[in-house]
């Protein structure tokens, strides 16, 4: 019978095309897979490796953590006359231009710090993340002088009285950060680095070198900076990493770096020029030097996180092993 | 039987023979009323009260849309779906300054997705253009001024053109039938188009016409046509014809309906009356319904579900930025002023600030757009559609036999299969095979025919006789194809054994006289069209239903050759059983072929039905008989009658019927064998057959006369009663009829349908059997296909019995509520199991309004329903009322026109393509080949397809809400300002390019378990039954795991960068930085979660779901390389800033972890202590590693089982 059948089957599929769905792996669904499945052993091993993974990179970064050395001064409540305790004289004060506002804080270096040692300064409940104020600048105007009126987007700060285009334009560039620092060692003062604290990319193709800053900061009300008129945007790095917003209203920015160690207990005095009015919306400001290591400034929160998700995947791989044995299926 | 010719009501009305032409109908007299009011000027269209009547031209379209309305119309249909205007509106808000991101950035993406969706209903509308215009191209040829018939186009047609119609050419419109190259005026007609069927149908002019055979004798015809408005219904026509100051009735027998085809005859003439859109075919070329799965329907409340959170959240953002706006000037000062609110616009203004937050609530709107996944659409329907693909191109639902693969007419009822809860099913076709074999037959009180059939066999099992189990089986096959060793073929429809009657044997029976009648009123009384085959003698019958066929085919085989019907008479090759003694071969291929105008029947042909070994042939005679009258069937009369004159002069009525209705007709004075035949019928029935009962009459040419006096008046009468009248003469004359016996045929259980029937039912599907059969065919159906089962308690429900007719309903009544009583108080003790079986009658009072709950109730609580003698109509409403009663998912499954409403009716219709013609196919959602593809279609497709919807859907809702979270929380944090925490296109990119793939993949190639355990499991189906994967708390948890995903990605984020540097050259973390970081994070958590939730990874998915990943960071670095003016923030944010970071690398791995660890949790947890039906099985297929059966191995038990089904079928 079957032989018979092997003879007459290949002569009726050449006599009419047949509708028989071709074979293939694909269309059977039958493509070589590899099917895991969550065992108690599978999920014990995984949670197990988790741990081995996470708990050494949480003790490591932990411990890259110890060893920057961060100090951090809040200065907008101190740099203040004394006498001016309520909000709205803090806010006369900072607002008047003619008086005086430096300000001389004093540190004791706790630990050695090697060089470079970052110094940045902290604004908090500065919202430089807002959709108006983020929107506010123009890319174009900033990178060629032949854009300079493309303001659209900069109102209110687009043009001065005159109608003249304001380079650069926008709210972000308007209140550019004022304060100044000055460090001092033991009267000798330290350099603070102020190159290359924006980022390459910032300063070669974002900001032209051709650009130059014009009727900035001329009408009434002056929000922040000056800016030199006779310097390119690519090269007022403190603007750049100024318009280069935050992404929290919580934040830190570069100010400088100082290229020599500071030892442990060497006694810095700052001189703040306290400029910025924080007062206002009840910001803060904060000086912070620090030193780096291979994963950044000082993070605990990394590898404590670590640490927690690496023992709870070791918690969870125990209790999984002991409810399999006090309850196998 | 009446059953099988229930189902052939509808095609028989296409029929000739009929003289009960428009019964049910007496619209006759309303022809010029209202709904009759056509009015057709033949051979003359330029009259000018043609002109006037403006009927419409015979150009033909078929398209959705014209060039000019498809960009409205097809715009409209897309804007239809809620999410679509969302985002149109989204879209059109984007150009204002309200948008929180570029209006391109959410242009495009719902550009390229309505445009592909319009793309696709361009081609569709395209193609069906081209048929149009090939259609309306046609040539005919058409009567002109000049009495010539000219070729024209078929769109240039016009009401009353006379045309001529040559064979194997489409009629262009609905035409009237004058004449054909026939004298008597009938032609052949094919009908494959509309109905499916392949056997022809005669139409039949009308006499007064049907001279006109030539061209010129149209000069001086003139009629006039009434006749009923465009309608769809095919098997009815009303008309009048007015020529020659006479009025004669049209009927469905004069019209020949577009798109069916001549056959058989040479040409026809006919007048065009109904043109282009108002013919029949297209008037009934409607959408069949559109019908969207459970679970479809269920996402539009989920997507509400999201819109109201969408609300939600959008409002929460406007109330805390309309305070803190509002805040910013406070006293006349300045609060945060490097914002400048004191020149601000609108959308920020303080003093303004309830209209800012107005403003700001639609841009939150927008921005969180990401809740309502775009794409979800499209993406269902290109997984829906591949899905079909797979459906259709499963090797396992191929049948070799008529070369049928499955086929998904529709996509969008995939994991709907996968919820089946109950399956409604007819039997006829669809359980059994319907071809119908002749078995057995008892003729003048002796049984005869020795085979055993499939029900008696499983009910001899049932019974426990095991010795006659298989052994018997496969040695009766052995026998029966022994006993055709001869002539090496089976016949179709013929599975008769009996010695005694066989190779005219017969003669020597005691009953030979009664015999000879029994095979003559087989042979005689039917509407079957014979096709003799020119070079071998041998004929085919075209028949209207396999039964018939049936009969001719066993007439034949025994001797009683039907082969030629003209309108007037029915030829038969015919054994005289008087002189027909054994003729020895050579006697008579000398002598008789010349002798006496006998005709010698070919050795070869009559070879199969003579298998015995003396090679004895047959003298056979040609016997005319004059057909005089038609009594047709009909579902009412459940009998058909035949008057013919035979050669002697005779004039008998042949009549065949349904038992019920014959006995109480046979004659008072002839009941010899009436007991015993009765029994017979009863014992044929048990035994699942189908059975017929067979008696004659002869009539005095006086009664004769006088009955057709009466008949004649009766169908010429054109008032309301017509009907009535004609069925009373016709009763008049079918009354005192002898009996010669009854016939039984088999309609024989498709292969493997108990098995399917136990798989489907161990999978918790329940399984009613909708039949017009007799209730004891259809318990007996239903033993043997395991419906029914020993240990069920059956309960009946019939009124055949009843009396008086008053009664039935107050006892219809009183047993529901009996037996729903009974029904309750025993389920709570014990879990017997209950078989429910009622009636047709009886269904006809449970369906009514006051009943229907008891007896929903009562059904629902039985493990099968077997519906008998119910009516097409009954089918659909016992299944809208479970439909609506149950609210579970109904699938119907049938094969006949007859199950057509309850296919439309039903959630899925599945249609069996077999020999019933496409009519059920048409209407269906699936077609199968067979009955037991519905388990490979149901437990593996279904719960695939299911499973993968399902997934897909909650995965998209996740991921989703995952992404459009981490936006929620960055507003937070930027002042509720609208500042979405990405750039522009990678936001617009989420849903296209870095998630849509892998759930592209889970959609369409998830696997929970392989096929081969879908099926030895059939209990994992009933995950799809009880909706587990697609269930509130489900959605609902996946929606929870999104947000708390979402938390992760952005605070595990945020916080690990807060102030510090994050690198080693002290730079810190800005806007830019963060957008990436958390998006990464997001891209990883999403992909990483889908290759957690899967368990099937071939390598498309290991290529989609690492491929997105990958993808990502190629696109930021391609992103990243572009001018600043186009990258904006993203430039050299990932080569320069990102990359070089170890903190960036280990942020990923934290977050990505930290996000996924909860969900491994608890599955891990949930597999482990409360697992679903799918996790147990994975475990056990891992545990009891079978080695999976390799191709060889499974193609060798292919082979072994084709092998089986040959031997079954010798």
């Amino acid at each position: 019978m079957s032989s018979g059948d092997g003879s007459s089957e290949p002569s009726s599929k050449i006599s009419k095309i047949s509708k028989k769905p071709r074979y293939s792996r694909f269309t059977q669904q039958e493509l070589p897979a590899c099917k895991p499945i969550l065992t108690p052993g599978l999920v014990i091993t995984i949670l197990i490796s988790l741990a081995i993974i996470f708990i050494p990179i949480g003790l490591s970064s932990i411990s890259a953590s110890e060893n920057v050395v961060e100090l951090v001064d809040r200065y907008d409540d101190v740099c203040i006359p004394s006498n001016s305790s309520n909000h709205d004289e803090k806010i006369g004060f900072i607002q008047d231009a003619a008086t005086n506002k430096t300000c001389f804080r004093t540190w004791i270096v706790p630990k050695k710090m090697n060089h470079p040692i970052f110094v940045y300064y902290q604004l908090d409940n500065f919202y430089q993340n807002h959709r108006r104020y983020v929107k506010s600048r123009s890319d174009h105007q900033l990178w060629s002088p032949k854009s300079e009126r493309a303001t659209k987007l900069c109102e209110p700060e687009a043009q001065n009285d005159d109608d003249k285009p304001i380079v650069p334009c926008g709210l972000i560039a308007w209140s550019l950060f004022n304060d100044t620092y000055r460090f001092s060692r033991n009267d000798d003062a330290i350099e603070i680095n102020k190159k290359d604290i924006a980022w390459g990319s910032d300063r070669t193709k974002k900001f032209g070198s051709d650009v130059y800053p014009k009727n900035f900061q001329t009408r009434g009300l002056i929000g922040g900076a000056k800016l030199n008129e006779s310097i390119p945007l690519s090269q007022q790095e403190d603007l750049i990493v100024w318009m280069r917003t935050a992404a929290l209203p919580s934040f830190r920015k570069l100010y400088g770096r100082i290229e020599t160690d500071l030892e442990a207990n060497d006694k810095i005095t700052i001189e703040i020029q306290n400029n910025y009015n924080t007062y206002s919306f009840n910001g803060r400001k904060k000086l912070v030097i620090s030193t780096t290591t291979w994963i950044g400034g000082k993070n605990d929160f990394l590898g404590r996180m670590y640490m927690t998700v690496g023992g709870t995947s070791l918690f969870f791989a125990i209790a999984f092993s002991i409810l399999f044995v006090i309850k196998p299926r | 039987m009446s059953g099988r010719r229930g189902r052939g009501i509808h095609f028989s009305r296409l029929y000739s023979f009929s003289c009960f032409r428009g019964s049910f109908r007496d619209e006759h007299s309303q022809i010029g009323q209202k709904g009759y009011s056509r009015v057709v000027y033949c051979n003359d269209p330029d009259n000018s009260e043609q002109l006037m009547l403006r009927y419409r031209s015979n150009y033909v379209s078929t398209t959705k849309y014209t060039a000019i309305n498809f960009i409205p119309k097809s715009l409209f249909e897309q804007f239809r779906r809620v999410a679509n205007i969302y985002f149109l509106v989204v879209a059109c808000v984007s150009f204002s300054p309200l948008a929180p991101y570029t209006a391109s950035s959410i242009l495009w993406p719902l550009l390229v997705v309505i445009g592909a969706t319009m793309a696709k209903e361009a081609v569709e509308d395209w193609r069906r253009r081209k048929q149009d215009v090939e259609a309306n191209n046609r040539k005919v040829k058409v009567y002109d001024r000049n009495h010539n018939f000219q070729q024209t186009r078929w769109k240039k047609l016009r009401v009353g053109d006379l045309v001529k119609v040559y064979k194997d050419e489409y009629f262009p419109a609905d035409l009237l039938l004058l004449s054909s190259s026939y004298e008597d005026g009938i032609c052949y007609v094919e009908t494959t188009n509309l109905d499916g069927e392949t056997n022809l149908k005669v139409k039949h002019a009308l006499d007064v016409t049907s001279s006109l055979h030539e061209d010129n004798s149209f000069q001086h015809f003139k009629a006039i046509i009434k006749c009923e408005d465009p309608n769809e219904d095919l098997y009815a026509f009303v008309g009048t014809l007015y020529y020659d100051g006479q009025q004669y009735p049209l009927s469905l027998q004069q019209l020949l309906v577009r798109d069916s085809k001549l056959r058989n005859t040479e040409f026809v003439y006919g007048v065009v009356v109904f043109t282009g859109h108002d013919t029949k075919v297209m008037q009934n070329a409607t959408d069949p319904p559109s019908k969207r799965s459970k679970i479809e329907r269920k996402m539009d409340k989920i997507i509400y579900v999201l819109f109201s959170l969408l609300i939600l959240v959008s409002f929460i953002g406007s109330f805390f930025f309309g305070i803190s706006t509002k805040k910013d000037i406070d006293d006349g000062k300045l609060k945060r002023w490097y914002l400048r609110p004191d020149a601000a616009t609108v959308f920020y203004d303080p003093q303004r600030s309830a209209l800012a937050a107005f403003f700001h609530f639609l841009t939150g709107l927008m921005l969180y757009g990401y809740l309502i996944p775009i794409s979800l659409y499209v993406s269902i329907e290109v997984v829906k559609v591949l899905q079909t693909i797979f459906i259709n191109r499963d090797q396992d639902m191929y049948y070799e036999e008529t070369d049928k693969p499955a086929h998904a007419r529709t996509s969008n009822l995939n994991e709907e299969l996968g919820q089946v809860d109950t399956i409604l099913s007819d039997k006829t076709g669809t359980l059994t095979c319907n071809s119908m074999d002749f078995v057995k037959c008892s003729i003048a009180g002796v049984a005869y025919g020795r085979g055993m059939t499939e029900v008696e066999r499983a009910l001899a099992k049932r019974k426990g006789d095991t010795h006659h189990d298989s052994g018997i089986t496969s040695s009766n096959i052995q026998r029966s194809s022994g006993d055709r060793a001869g002539s090496g073929k089976s016949i179709k429809g013929f599975n008769f054994h009996d010695e005694r009657i066989m190779n005219g044997q017969w003669v020597n029976e005691p009953h030979a006289d009664m015999i000879q009648k029994f095979f003559r009123v087989l042979a005689l009384c039917h509407t079957a069209i014979p096709e003799v085959n020119q070079e071998t003698g041998e004929v085919a019958y075209e028949a209207e239903s396999p039964d018939e066929a049936a009969f001719v085919i066993a007439a034949r085989e025994l001797g009683f050759e039907f082969f030629e019907r003209t309108q007037t008479s029915i030829s038969l090759h015919e054994l005289d059983h008087k002189s027909g003694r054994k003729i020895d071969r050579t006697t008579v291929q000398q002598n008789v072929p010349h002798a006496c105008g006998l005709e010698l029947k070919n050795s070869s042909h009559i070879g199969h039905v003579s298998p015995s070994p003396e090679n004895v042939l047959f003298l056979l005679r040609v016997r005319s008989y004059t057909l005089l009258h038609i009594l047709e069937f009909s579902s009412a009369r459940r009998r058909m009658s035949v008057i013919v004159k035979n050669a002697e002069n005779q004039l008998l009525l042949l009549c065949k019927g349904a038992d019920s209705v014959m006995f109480e007709r046979l004659s008072e004075d002839a009941q010899d064998s009436v007991a015993i035949t009765m029994d017979h019928i009863k014992r044929y029935s048990e035994a699942g057959l189908r059975t017929l009962v067979v008696a004659y009459r002869e009539l005095s040419e006086l009664e004769y006369r006088s009955w057709e006096e009466e008949f004649l008046t009766a169908q010429t009468s054109l008032n309301a009663d017509r009907d009535a009248l004609i069925e009373a003469a016709a009763d008049k004359i079918e009354r005192d009829l002898i009996l010669l016996g009854a016939t039984a045929v088999e309609d024989k259980l498709q292969k493997g349908v108990p098995e399917c029937i136990e798989k489907l039912e161990n999978a918790g599907i329940k399984i009613w059997v909708i039949t017009g059969d007799k209730m004891e065919t259809a318990i007996n159906i239903g033993y043997a296909c395991s419906l029914l089962r020993e240990d069920m308690k059956q309960i009946v429900i019939t009124l055949d019995s009843a009396e008086i007719s008053d009664l039935e309903k107050k006892e219809t009544r009183r047993l529901l509520q009996r037996e729903g009583k009974l029904q309750l108080s025993s389920s709570e003790g014990n879990s017997i199991p209950f078989g429910l079986i009622i009636d047709g009658k009886s269904l006809t009072f449970a369906l009514s309004k006051n009943l229907e709950d008891s007896f929903l109730d009562l059904a629902n609580n039985c493990a099968s329903v077997i519906c008998c003698r119910s009516t097409p109509k009954q089918k659909a409403l016992v299944t809208r009322l479970v439909k609506k009663g149950t609210g579970r998912t109904m699938l119907a499954i049938g094969d006949g026109a007859n199950d057509v409403g309850m296919l439309q009716e039903a959630d899925i219709g599945v249609g069996i393509s077999g020999v019933e013609g496409m009519q059920a196919a048409m209407s269906s959602d699936f077609t199968i080949a067979q009955f037991r593809f519905l388990e490979r279609l149901l437990l593996v497709h279904g719960h695939w397809c299911y499973r993968r919807i399902s997934m897909m859907i909650c995965y998209f809702f996740y991921k989703n809400i995952a992404f459009g979270f981490t936006l929620f929380w960055f507003e937070a944090h930027a002042s509720f300002s609208g500042q979405p925490a990405y750039n522009d296109w990678y936001m617009s990119f989420y849903n296209v390019f870095f998630t849509s793939l892998p759930v592209i993949a889970l959609g369409v190639f998830d696997q929970d378990v392989s096929a081969r355990l879908c099926l030895k499991n059939p209990e994992l189906y009933q995950e799809g039954i009880h909706n587990i994967l697609f269930s509130w708390p489900r959605i609902l948890g996946w929606m929870l795991n999104g947000i708390i995903s979402s938390m992760i990605i952005f605070f595990f984020t945020t916080n690990s960068v807060l102030h510090q540097a994050f690198r080693r050259d002290g730079r810190v973390v800005d806007f830019e930085v963060l957008g990436v970081m958390m998006y990464t994070c997001a891209v990883w958590t999403v992909n990483c979660q889908m290759a957690l939730s899967i368990n099937y990874f071939t390598w498309i998915q290991h290529f989609f779901i690492w491929g997105s990943i990958a993808f990502w960071y190629a696109f930021l670095v391609m992103y990243g390389a572009m001018s600043p003016r186009i990258s904006t923030t993203a430039y050299q944010v990932f080569v320069e800033t990102c990359a070089p970071s170890p903190f960036f690398w280990l942020e990923t791995l934290l977050v990505v972890v930290s996000a996924l660890l909860p969900y491994l949790l608890y599955r891990s947890f949930q597999t482990e202590f409360n697992p679903m039906i799918h996790d147990v099985i994975q475990r056990r297929r891992l545990e009891s590693p079978e080695v999976e059966a390799p191709k060889e191995l499974s193609g060798k038990i292919g082979k072994l089982r084709e092998e089986d089904s040959l031997l079954s079928k010798l």
